[in-house]
């Protein structure tokens, strides 16, 4: 544990590299399982974030009477898994919304990539999140967690109403599995890893 | 929410260099301990990194809001006292690295 003060052992390992750290965005609506995929998947730690509201959520939040309140705290989901040593990944979830581009163009600069949770139910959700990473050209797969009383449709279907190209996987998960939430990521991966071998690239310009 | 900022008395942004939430933040070997007006967190965030830790890790660990750990990061950044480096991104166009990344999770 990096945090034990007193432990001999880590006064030692000071001299030590950090590790190689990869970072994966966790991205759709709300409530749509981000929460429920980083838990399942990954040892989470409470992370909050605290934004300017004066900008991006003007007209959206309920500020009256709060006139001089500017800032907001935001919970992000954050997970890690530590691979060995020397690599770490990083899950990072947050809201989705348009509103909260501000906070993805942060988040994803020098990440691997980013799942895009949907919900059949309310699939227009994940609309803007599918937009951002096109535009950032970021690697990105499509997740659609499967509630329990949610209608499943034949993935051709949902390709079609997601407007997805081939290109981009689309699977279906129960984020409350974690081998299923674990099939994402590696899903997300494997796509990184083909669009380097097809030369494309895989990290945007800040 | 008052406290925190109270702590690093109104400011919102840190100083110097962007601070990437995982940029990997290390206590400088044999500095001597804070000459400045420093607060139990800044003590507490440099003895959290004697080995090196990720931004995200710390704010997790102090129960802080990110943004008033960056700041304290670029307070001890300011006086010497710890590095920070990263993130890498030149991994994740190592296809070795991705492959490695993809077989861990697979034996998750």
């Amino acid at each position: 544990m990096p945090y034990a003060d007193s432990d001999p052992a880590a006064a030692l390992a000071a001299t030590s590299a950090a590790p190689f750290a990869i970072k994966i965005l966790i991205a759709g609506g709300f409530g749509v399982g981000k929460t429920t995929l980083v838990g399942s998947v990954s040892e989470v730690r409470p992370l909050r974030t605290e934004e300017d509201l004066s900008e991006p959520g003007s007209g959206v939040d309920a500020l009256d009477g709060v006139e001089r309140k500017t800032t907001t705290t935001v919970a992000m989901d954050f997970g890690r898994i530590t691979i060995n040593d020397d690599l770490v990944v990083y899950l990072f979830g947050t809201p989705g919304q348009k509103r909260f581009w501000f906070m993805w163009d942060e988040l994803a600069y020098g990440a691997l990539g980013a799942v895009v949770m949907a919900d059949t139910r309310r699939l227009a959700d994940c609309f803007p999140s599918i937009d951002y990473f096109e535009r950032a050209g970021m690697p990105f797969v499509v997740a659609v967690n499967c509630f329990d009383d949610a209608r499943r449709y034949p993935l051709p279907t949902m390709r079609a109403a997601l407007n997805l190209t081939d290109d981009i996987p689309l699977l279906l998960c129960d984020a409350r599995q974690r081998s299923s939430s674990r099939d994402v990521l590696v899903a997300l991966v494997e796509h990184a890893l083909a669009r380097l071998s097809a030369g494309q690239q895989v990290t945007p310009a800040r | 929410m008052v406290r925190p900022y109270a702590l690093i008395a109104g400011r919102t942004r840190p100083s110097g260099q962007a601070i990437d939430l995982i940029a990997s933040v290390c206590a400088v070997r044999g500095a001597s301990a804070p000459d400045f007006d420093c607060e139990p967190e800044h003590l507490r965030l440099l003895r959290m990194c004697r080995v090196p830790a990720s931004v995200a890790d710390l704010a997790a660990g102090l129960d802080l809001p990110l943004g008033v750990v960056r700041v304290l990061i670029a307070d001890l950044r300011d006086h010497g006292l710890v590095t920070v480096t990263g993130p890498a991104t030149a991994g994740l166009s190592d296809g070795r690295i991705l492959k490695e990344v993809a077989d861990a999770l697979r034996r998750l």
